[in-house]
């Protein structure tokens, strides 16, 4: 089946032109069609679009202008602004939002010859782990519990819609956002790699922004090296977003192929927590297994302020959204409901547009900036992810990578965790401290639980050592030899 | 001087006046994207999607902005912040699209400073300067155009702005004159801003208390958003006096933010900002630290003008005009340009006079600048040549100049035209005082037997009949000669 | 530190988010478990330690003074919810 295909492959076969770019988007378009009423992955799928970008691309093939990605069918997490797409965050506040701009990731993608599918759903504002957030309806995993096919899991979020897309081969691969985790757990959920790449590796303009300092744009792919491919398009120098860091992108596709031999693998001592499930050490012990046998030293290392990293985080990033959101006011675009004053019209909008998880954060994120609390919360919070990045920079000095779980647990069921929003942004709790420390991490796919669940490991570099990460990866990859499939896909 | 007072029924109260000064930044484009900054285009035409607050748009700063900052705090004499940084101030209003505004809060690029200002009674003062930091501009409400709704033009938004915040120095609507033109001046001679405050590219908003001497400060009103000095001095006159009523009457003076209405002559609470004190400021995490090299802010100090008061102090050792002459000759670029261009090898007092008199009465008639004035530097000097050379006389040289203010015609041109060169041939000379001592021999008697005062009456006669355009000096010479 | 329903008003009308009545409570439930939460961070001893503002360990770039943007009033005005001409429209504001 052409989505069944790998990006690399599919490369290949469009390059030999053994069928044609028309073919494979037509093919994923058609598995939208049939799977997307019940996974809901898509918010907005871009049908005529998506076959005008094909044609094109066959066009391109046909000169011989065959670039990183032409004739691969994407799908674009709806917070990335697409020109003259609808783009919508996943919010009531953005329905009518029609960007008359495209993001530089995205406009990458583009330019190496990407075809868009369509924007897919999200947590609102990228607010959650699960999904169950948006103002467009959940996703549902295409994984099933072995024991209990009925209940319906969670992709993960905040891109669990990419996840879901991709794991159920309605697209080759997708963009996600991961500002605690939103791309790792999703990935981790639906059995993909998942790359969180360097703060500063992939623009941010264009992208709605939520906490700025921690938001990174990456891929989702089924592979390590799909995941290399697209970041590699995704990744570079903007002048147009200040954070963006001005250094050469190299070559993620050969770092898979370098191995681990001779490679320092720290595992942090601290985030053994209690109560993890025993699968998961298990997972654990034997992904460390792998890369001993590849070759590589392992090492204790400690990480002493991780047990703070998802407290930090729920200071940061609410404090940073709160401000963020306030564009949102129904005067230059958006939804706006009346009001009889302009402060009216701004709280009904803001009210009805938002909500109850982003009400939320941005009712903590106004009250750890306002007088008299900053520096009880967001100064403190701001040593404290000092204290963080110090950790890292430690370890980074006696080892190249960390191994770690990327989640407490497999993907749960929708309506579980609920109740508390405390044991929501627990599924942060492995994955927070990258994005804190800004360093690269990416999650692969490395095993089941026992209700054959994909379980994911987490690979955590140093600052735009994205290539040390790839290679790690990679090689976990080959010894894991993840071949399960989820239950609802694509010809499945 | 007297210290300014108000006198309340319980004594004497001291106003004390500090200014935070809204200048907009000289450049071409906005601090933090690439639109334009001219003043008076078609609403919402200079936005770009950055000014605009739409998703996903981020800020990239403006290089030139940074300088014009760097610049204006070495003219205050203030010390550059190597380090500094943006943080959002966080607030709802119609015109400011982010929802936040980016200025410097904690750390300014440039921090303290002074302005010598000079008083009507001849003494100086110094102002000290807290601070200088980069902000944006806001967009513009227009409040009158329809019954039910205001109308938003997000122009100005995202332009950049310099906020200079005074010490609590002032004391008195005199020194807080003294201190917006000099600064103003300064501004101008920088070109880091027009001062322009009609246009509203320099505003104030202006922190007014009173106290009894002696006493610690009381509590402070900010008048806003002041746009021209003589009201900034008119509604410090009406706060003062306010305030010291409501302490006089047993009140209490609150802490708020009011407007100046200036057609009633008194201030007024600020009805939109009830809930505008939280600020929220925290560090723009869209932003990194502004690091200055060392390099480039020496090559930046390195190129500035001559300021108002390195000039003022030349002008009076190099050309040996009076305090006030230099004074006034400095407080615009243009006329101490146009000063120099005058006096260059010239008599410099002469040229002085002569700008400051007939000159600026001139450009006043016509409401004429320096920049848009009839008679260039060029042909005033060359006026003051064709005196100096004897080829016009000083009463000539008036009307001369006021054809140069109706045509704009070099001097030479017009005493060619007219005939009006001065006429030094003793023989004439001496023909036109013979006819003029022939035709009044009774004029003539009364002067040798002691009237002397009948001698300017011969000198405007003679003149007279040669049209004015007789050498002064000869014609005395001759009449003496001939009288005796 | 516990919000009162008090505080939940005033940031709410700081936040400009419309709370009615009946969700203070909840609302203030809500929030007091997570900052009661977040307070574990009163344990490190952050003593001299330099705040760290962002993901970015860099000094800042600048661009050159150039006009390069805006010019297009039409796209800039697309997505209003209302306008008037050239002007976004907003319920009238008192000053």
């Amino acid at each position: 089946m052409l989505t069944d295909l790998t990006i690399a492959e599919a490369r290949e076969k469009l390059r030999a032109r053994e069928f044609s770019a028309v073919d494979l988007t037509m093919a994923h378009l058609h598995a939208i069609e049939t799977l997307n009423p019940r996974l809901n992955a898509f918010i907005t799928v871009s049908h005529s679009q998506a076959l005008d970008q094909a044609r094109a691309a066959d066009e391109a093939l046909a000169r011989g202008d065959a670039r990183a990605l032409t004739g691969i069918p994407l799908a674009i997490k709806d917070l990335f602004c697409t020109v003259g797409v609808r783009t919508t965050a996943a919010s009531e506040i953005l329905r009518p939002f029609v960007p008359p701009y495209e993001s530089t990731v995205t406009a990458q993608l583009l330019r190496d010859g990407a075809v868009f599918l369509g924007k897919t759903n999200l947590d609102e504002f990228a607010m959650g782990s699960s999904n169950m957030t948006s103002a467009y309806g959940p996703v549902e995993n295409p994984w099933k519990r072995l024991q209990d096919e009925d209940a319906v899991l969670v992709p993960g979020g905040s891109s669990g819609g990419s996840a879901a897309a991709v794991a159920a081969r309605m697209s080759m691969g997708a963009t996600g956002t991961d500002t605690g985790g939103s791309i790792r757990q999703p990935a981790s959920f639906c059995g993909l790699v998942g790359v969180k790449p360097s703060y500063g590796r992939c623009s941010r303009w264009g992208v709605v922004a939520f906490a700025s300092s921690l938001d990174h744009p990456g891929p989702f792919a089924r592979t390590v090296r799909d995941g290399a491919i697209l970041l590699g398009s995704m990744a570079g120098h903007d002048p147009k977003d200040s954070t963006s860091a001005d250094v050469p992108v190299p070559d993620y596709e050969a770092a898979c192929r370098r191995g681990v031999k001779g490679l320092r693998i720290g595992v942090p001592k601290e985030y053994r927590s209690d109560g993890m499930p025993a699968e998961i050490e298990a997972l654990w012990q034997k992904g460390l297994g792998w890369l001993r046998d590849a070759g590589a030293e392992i090492v204790d290392v400690s990480l002493p302020h991780t047990k703070y990293g998802l407290a930090t985080y729920y200071i940061v990033a609410p404090a940073e959204a709160s401000s963020n959101l306030a564009r949102y006011d129904g005067v230059r675009y958006g939804a706006r409901q009346d009001g009889a004053e302009l402060s009216d019209m701004y709280g009904n909008t803001r009210a009805a547009g938002f909500g109850a998880e982003v009400r939320r954060r941005i009712m903590i994120g106004t009250y750890v900036l306002s007088a008299g609390y900053y520096d009880a919360y967001y100064l403190r919070a701001q040593k404290v992810r000092a204290l963080i990045l110090r950790d890292f920079n430690d370890a980074f000095q006696q080892v190249d990578a960390l191994i770690t779980p990327t989640t407490p647990s497999a993907a749960f069921a929708q309506g579980e965790k609920m109740d508390d929003p405390i044991q929501m942004y627990l599924n942060d709790l492995f994955t927070v401290g990258a994005n804190l420390a800004g360093v690269p991490a990416i999650s692969i796919p490395a095993g089941l639980d026992a209700n054959g669940l994909p379980l994911g490991l987490q690979i955590i570099g140093k600052p735009f050592d994205e290539e040390t990460v790839f290679a790690v990866s990679a090689e976990m990859e080959r010894a894991a030899g993840f071949t399960a499939l989820p239950q609802l896909r694509a010809g499945g | 001087m007297s210290a300014y007072a108000i006198e309340g029924s319980t004594g004497l109260w001291e106003v004390v006046v500090g200014l935070e000064v809204h200048a907009q930044v000289i450049s071409q484009s906005k601090l933090f994207s690439g639109s334009a900054t001219a003043f008076g285009a078609e609403p919402n035409s200079q936005v770009s999607f950055v000014d605009a607050g739409f998703p996903g748009m981020l800020p990239v700063i403006n290089r030139e902005c940074v300088a014009q900052a760097v610049r204006t705090g070495l003219g205050l004499n203030a010390v550059i912040h190597k380090v500094s940084r943006f943080d959002r101030k966080n607030y709802f209003y119609a015109d400011m699209p982010q929802g936040y505004q980016i200025s410097q809060y904690e750390h300014p690029v440039v921090g303290t400073g002074v302005v010598e200002v000079e008083l009507s009674d001849g003494s100086t003062k110094e102002i000290g300067v807290t601070r200088l930091h980069l902000e944006q501009d806001a967009g513009k409400s227009l409040h009158d155009q329809h019954a039910t709704k205001t109308f938003v033009d997000l122009n100005r938004s995202g332009v950049a702005l310099m906020e200079i915040v005074s010490e609590p120095d002032i004391r008195s609507p005199e020194e807080s004159g003294a201190y917006l033109r000099k600064l103003r001046s300064i501004l101008r001679y920088l070109g880091t801003c027009d001062g322009n405050m009609e246009e509203g590219s320099m505003r104030a908003d202006v922190n007014v208390s009173v106290r009894k001497a002696g006493e610690p400060y009381r509590t402070r009103c900010e008048i806003k958003n002041v746009n021209s000095v003589r009201f900034v001095m008119l509604a410090i006159e009406a706060e003062a006096a306010r305030q010291v009523e409501v302490w006089e009457s047993g009140g209490t003076v609150k802490q708020e933010t009011r407007l100046f209405d200036s057609g009633r002559g008194i201030t007024r609470p600020m009805r939109s900002k009830e809930d505008a004190h939280d600020y929220r400021y925290f560090p723009d995490p869209d932003l990194l630290p502004l690091v200055l090299e060392e390099n480039w802010i020496a090559a930046l100090r390195a190129s500035l003008p001559e300021l108002p008061d390195a000039k003022r102090a030349r002008f009076r050792s190099e050309y040996g005009l009076t305090p006030y002459d230099a004074a006034v000759l400095v407080a615009e670029k243009a006329t101490a340009d146009f000063f120099e261009t005058v006096a260059k090898g010239r008599d410099a007092k002469i040229a002085a006079n002569w700008i400051t008199g007939d000159f600026f009465a001139a450009l006043n008639r016509l409401g004429a600048t320096i920049e848009t004035s009839p008679v260039s530097a060029a042909n005033l000097g060359a006026l003051l040549d064709l005196m100096a050379d004897n080829t016009i006389n000083g009463r000539i040289a008036k009307d001369v100049f006021e054809a140069m203010v109706e045509t704009g015609k070099a001097p030479a041109d017009i005493v060619e035209e007219k005939g009006l060169k001065q006429v030094t041939d003793t023989g004439a000379i001496d023909a036109a005082v013979d006819k003029i001592l022939a035709d009044n021999p009774d004029k003539v008697a009364e002067y040798r037997s002691g009237k002397d005062k009948l001698f300017g009456f011969f000198v405007g006669q003679t003149m007279k009949a040669m049209a004015g355009k007789g050498n002064p000096a000869l014609i005395n010479e001759t009449l003496k000669r001939r009288l005796a | 530190m516990s919000l009162d329903t008090a505080t939940i008003r005033r940031i709410a009308s700081l936040a400009r988010l419309t709370v009615t009545e009946d969700q203070l409570e909840p609302l203030a439930h809500e929030l007091n478990s997570i900052l009661g939460w977040i307070e574990q961070l009163n344990e490190v001893n952050v003593d001299g330690v330099e705040p760290l503002t962002g993901g970015a360990q860099m000094a800042m770039k600048m661009r050159d003074d150039v006009v390069t943007d805006g010019g297009y009033p039409e796209k800039i005005l697309a997505n209003a919810p209302d306008r008037a001409g050239q002007f976004f429209a907003v319920p009238k504001v008192v000053e």
